[in-house]
């Protein structure tokens, strides 16, 4: 693509900003709109399930840095106003309040919701945007009896901890036999069973739901599980994953299957990337389509991508090709995973039971693919330079071991 | 360019270390400590990196 004069994001929030933020520093001068359908600047997310559901953050430190002085970028925001069409051929995005704009470039940022369940009475809860936390957090303000959160992923585990953290009596519910299982292996994901029993969370592990009944008033009352078994809870907490936000894109000739997806540069249609939660690129590293549902690959995406559109003119883009890590923070523990996990975990400092301790993990053929810490915060980072380096197994044990 | 770290949002996740070893280091005893306040111009690029990298955005750059 010879100079884009406008390059258009849809999604204003973690990926989308970074990708605006790397257009400018790109030296980028053409103009830069921002679309997203929430009314807030662009804010943080994972303090909501942490600091600002405990209560102890208020909305303004949620706030994005770069979004702290909005004019600060020189951006077109449009907020408040949802994309609902794209238009290869024309080059244009339609919006909500019946506008179009046309981009030379299109960055697609749009992330994810949370998955709910079909019908629910008043009372029960997802959690990912700012009105959700607010709503959730005024819930949990009321000092519910008892609260039960259903799913213990990232997302279920640490409002458990928060609100056990906030006094409330808390039942966790999981239908896997382990907490976590679609990103740990059964022995980690035991062990955060372990660390939310030990904070006198109800984990139920293997067991299913079958309904969430409203009581006289209306409102939730009980949660009706596969066993026969019922928990009794005033306030619920849905946390069993997110759905990217691809709806608007059907039919748009952008392909679509969990996610947009996209070749090895995140190239989803000519000039049209995408990145972040919404974003299923092949990652050469593991050579499969991949969704990543992180922090930090929304920003290092967000930036790839901004500057492969204005290279696009360039030949061959290195592929995207990045080691994932996360983190979560639940109770006192700061659990981080560099990499993968694979079919062949080893303990190579501290122990599972101390929860202080770096795992690392094989693949079948031995390969070194990933590293969980749990309060051992540069040895994840450490791992995840290993892993960059394709470092192997016996280098890593000498360098995490301890 | 300064480099200013807020310890009451640092968590010593050491992903600015990674970035940029020369300025920043995480300890054996779990702290962050910034060893060059005012980096060349050389690292100026990495240290924003770690800027938008820091998880917590508990990392400033002052002039
Ligand atoms: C409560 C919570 C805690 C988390 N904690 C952690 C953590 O501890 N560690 C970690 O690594 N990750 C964590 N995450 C994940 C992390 O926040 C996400 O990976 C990140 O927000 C993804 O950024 P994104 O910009 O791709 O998508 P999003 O942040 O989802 O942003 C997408 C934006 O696009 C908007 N949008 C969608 N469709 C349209 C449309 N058609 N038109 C206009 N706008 C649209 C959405 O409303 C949203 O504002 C957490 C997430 C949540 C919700
Ligand atoms: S990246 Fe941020 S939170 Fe992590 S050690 Fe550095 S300053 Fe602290």
């Amino acid at each position: 693509m010879s100079e884009p004069k406008q390059i258009v994001i849809v999604g204003a929030s973690l990926a989308g900003l970074q990708a605006a933020q790397t257009l400018r520093r790109a030296s980028f001068e053409g103009s830069i709109v921002l679309i997203g359908d929430e009314p807030h600047f662009p804010y943080d997310r994972p303090p909501l399930s942490k600091q600002f559901l405990a209560g102890a953050w208020e909305e303004e430190k949620l706030r994005l840095r770069a979004a702290v002085n909005p004019s600060e970028l020189g951006l077109d925001w449009m907020l408040g106003v949802a994309a609902t069409g794209l238009d290869l051929d024309l080059r244009t995005v339609a919006l909500g309040d019946g506008r179009t704009v046309t981009y030379d470039g299109l960055i697609l940022a749009c992330g994810a919701h949370a998955r709910s369940l079909a019908d629910h009475p008043p009372g029960v809860f997802t959690l990912r945007g700012l009105d959700d936390a607010r709503a959730l957090r005024s819930a949990l303000d009321t000092g519910p009896a008892r609260v039960c959160v259903i799913g213990a992923g990232f997302i279920g585990a640490e409002v458990a901890a928060t609100a056990r953290e906030r006094g409330l009596d808390v039942t966790m519910i999981e239908a896997a036999a382990a907490p976590l299982v679609r990103v740990l292996d059964a022995g980690a994901g035991l062990a955060i069973a372990e660390l939310h029993r030990r904070h006198g969370v109800d984990v139920r592990l293997g067991v299913g739901v079958n309904e969430v009944q409203a009581g006289a008033d209306g409102r939730v009352e009980r949660v009706l599980l596969a066993d026969g078994s019922a928990v009794e809870a005033d306030v619920v907490v849905v946390g069993i994953g997110v759905v990217p936000n691809t709806g608007w894109l059907e039919g748009s000739g952008v392909s679509i299957d969990n996610g947009v997806v996209c070749d090895s540069t995140c190239l989803a249609a000519p000039n049209v990337v995408a990145c972040g939660d919404v974003a299923r690129w092949n990652n050469p590293r593991y050579g499969r389509l991949t969704r990543v549902e992180q922090w930090d690959n929304a920003v290092d995406q967000g930036a790839y991508v901004a500057r492969r559109l204005l290279e696009e003119g360039g030949v061959d883009p290195e592929p995207f090709a990045p080691v994932p890590w996360f983190w979560s923070d639940q109770y006192d523990r700061k659990i981080q995973l560099a990499g993968v996990t694979g079919p062949n975990a080893e303990v190579v400092n501290g122990s599972l039971d101390e929860q202080r301790f770096v795992q690392l993990y094989a693949d079948d053929s031995g390969r070194f693919v990933g590293a969980l810490a749990w309060n051992r915060p540069r040895q994840a980072i450490q791992a995840r330079q290993l892993l960059e380096q394709e470092a192997g197994l016996d280098e890593a044990r000498a360098a995490l071991g301890g | 360019m300064k480099v200013v770290v807020d310890f009451d949002l640092c968590e010593s996740n050491a992903v600015c270390m990674g970035i940029a070893p020369e300025v920043f280091e995480v300890r054996d005893d779990d702290m962050l400590y910034v060893l060059d306040e005012h980096p060349d111009a050389a690292l100026h690029d990495r240290v924003r990196e770690a800027v938008s990298r820091c998880p917590k955005q508990a990392i400033s750059l002052e002039d």
